[in-house]
């Protein structure tokens, strides 16, 4: 919410810890999972501003980074387009896209709206596996070419892919952070907290809704175009409302509703799952209880929780210096009186 | 100020507010008053374009409002309060009041993308009218309490707060004393008088009558959807329709 969670020391320390991190890594698929996990939250932190400020339950937005993927698999592989070309037309369709599903969905309120979506995710999924001639169908598309260099930058290897998506990571961040922290992020939290209220202080729910819902997909479209280039293949089944609940997930660990939420669920996530990858699909005893674990006792996320003392803390401290000022103007007072 | 014609909400079978004409005046303090399910809530709703009405006309400073939205309406000063105010309960008082003058400013997306003066500008004003308003209900001293840790009555306050931040030039209160004691009662009987003084008109719906009874200079009865009586509170006091309907013979001879 519009008080900042981070000071700006903090922020600097974390970048820093992002730009040292291909140098300490042990190898280069450390890089590349690290990778991944920034490329999966810059679609989680989309998904946090329908989800977490605005309060609606958005099922498609898997659809929607595969929506982003496609455009850049397709454009590239079939039709010859520069990668930079195709990546800047995945984000506007994804958001173009989102404009109308958004428009006709966001008539509906609640569960009714989650449902809706839900549907809209299956049938991207379905749209992307049976129209073999555009999508390749279940066969996917292989051989995505890498990003291509910009001037004298190659991204033809783990590390300078890494720094690509960190760069794409940190802008989001920061257009998100100017998003949520202004009038309008007030006006999507207003819209969350009760949406009689929103429209009786004059937002217009309808118009702002939609935004909300259109920058999220943006963000699903720009996760996906950086996953296309990044990975290389894409399978129909990215689309599948399994992996949106995977960035539900996320969201819900690092704290619904923060900026940094979706970020911190995501990369704990990500290791998390890489670290029990011996269990194979034994790793969901351990997800599981922890899962339950965290919503018993930090139904804010880790972020939410912490600010949520640190808020506290604030409102004490502030109630502290008008007592001890009422104090001192008592004290005053009884001096000049005497 | 506020005229209604005729005015008429069907859901499907039910009438929930039948044919009722009245008129509310600019500066006074005007109640609706009638046993729960008589339509009040719904007035409100039709009056602040939550609902469109099934027939009639409503008139705002001489502009028929009848098909507009809440947000149009609110924009034509038309503020309102509800029964329960959601706040976010993780964010403090003033933070919360802020949004509330969102209305009346002009910044857009690209505004907020861009970091403009304009927004800086705006969010400015916001903020001085949330620290404006929150003075006005007397709250200036929770102002950075977390909107969890309040009181009941401190959020009848701030939901009054909210409703002022607009700059309306009706606020219609939908039980603001409901579920406060009443002593308490009194503090927000007077702020009701303090906004009339302050230029506002004021139009609440209240259960507590003793408060109703010093506080109105009119009083609107509905029973059933239909208003039974209109007029001062003592004409009220006195109609007899009033009191099979809702007063009861008691409060009469009290």
């Amino acid at each position: 919410m519009p008080s900042k969670t981070f000071q700006k020391p903090l922020l600097a320390v974390l970048l820093a810890l992002g730009i040292v991190f291909p140098m300490i890594a042990a190898n280069d698929y450390y890089i590349y999972v690290m990778s991944l996990a920034y490329i999966m939250a810059i679609a989680a932190v989309g998904l946090n501003l329908i989800l977490g400020y605005t309060g609606q339950l958005n099922l498609a937005h898997a659809g929607f980074m595969a929506i982003g993927a496609y455009t850049v698999g397709i454009l590239t592989v079939d039709y010859g387009v520069p990668y930079w070309a195709a990546f800047a037309l995945a984000g506007i369709l994804s958001a173009f896209i989102g404009f109308f599903a958004g428009l006709i969905s966001l008539r509906l309120k609640g569960h009714f709206f989650s449902i809706f979506t839900l549907c809209v995710g299956f049938i991207i999924y379905l749209i992307i596996e049976k129209w073999d001639a555009l999508t390749h169908g279940t066969v996917g598309i292989i051989d995505i070419p890498a990003p291509t260099g910009l001037g004298p930058i190659r991204f033809d290897n783990t590390w300078s892919q890494y720094y690509l998506v960190l760069f794409f990571l940190v802008v989001s961040m920061w257009v998100m952070s100017r998003i949520v922290n202004s009038l309008l992020g007030r006006a999507f939290l207003a819209i969350r907290n009760g949406e009689d209220l929103a429209e009786t202080l004059g937002i217009n729910l309808m118009r702002t809704k939609v935004l909300a819902f259109v920058l999220s997909t943006f963000y699903a479209g720009l996760a996906g175009a950086l996953y296309a280039g990044f990975v290389r293949f894409i399978g129909p089944g990215m689309a599948l409302e399994s992996h949106t609940f995977d960035m539900i997930a996320f969201i819900l660990v690092g704290g619904i509703g923060t900026l940094f939420g979706p970020l911190l669920g995501a990369v704990l996530l990500t290791w998390l799952t890489q670290s029990l990858q011996f269990l194979q699909d034994y790793r969901m005893i351990v997800f599981g209880p922890l899962l339950i674990l965290l919503v018993m006792y930090f139904p804010q996320g880790l972020i939410g929780f912490y600010r949520q003392r640190q808020a506290r803390r604030a409102a004490a401290s502030a109630k502290d210096r008008r007592t001890q000022r009422a104090v001192v103007g008592t004290a005053q007072e009884a001096r000049t009186n005497a | 100020m506020l005229e209604v014609q005729g005015l008429t909400k069907r859901f499907s079978g039910l009438v929930a507010v039948r044919e009722v004409t009245t008129t509310f005046e600019a500066g006074r303090i005007n109640a609706i008053i009638g046993p729960n399910g008589a339509g009040k809530t719904t007035f409100f709703n039709l009056v602040s374009g939550y609902h469109r009405p099934t027939s009639g006309r409503i008139i705002f400073d001489g502009q028929d409002v009848t098909n507009l939205r809440p947000d149009q309406v609110a924009r034509l000063g038309v503020a309102r309060t509800f029964q329960t105010t959601n706040l976010f309960d993780q964010a403090t008082v003033l933070d919360n009041l802020i949004v509330g003058h969102r209305l009346r400013t002009t910044s857009t997306f690209w505004d907020v993308v861009m970091n403009t003066s304009r927004l800086k500008e705006d969010e400015c004003r916001c903020r001085a009218k949330a620290e404006e308003v929150l003075d006005f209900v007397g709250l200036s001293s929770i102002a950075h309490h977390l909107a969890a840790d309040i009181s009941q009555e401190e959020r009848k306050r701030i939901a009054f707060a909210l409703a002022l931040a607009t700059d309306p030039k009706i606020v219609l209160l939908d039980e603001p004393a409901g579920g406060v004691n009443p002593e308490e009662t009194l503090g927000l009987a007077e702020l009701i008088r303090k906004m009339v003084r302050n230029g506002l008109t004021v139009c609440l719906i209240e259960h507590k009558m003793d408060m109703i009874m010093s506080l109105a200079d009119k009083i609107v009865v509905l029973d059933h959807g239909e208003m039974i009586a209109e007029g001062t509170p003592a004409q009220i006091r006195a109609d007899q329709r009033v009191i099979e309907a809702y007063l009861g013979a008691d409060y009469a001879a009290a």
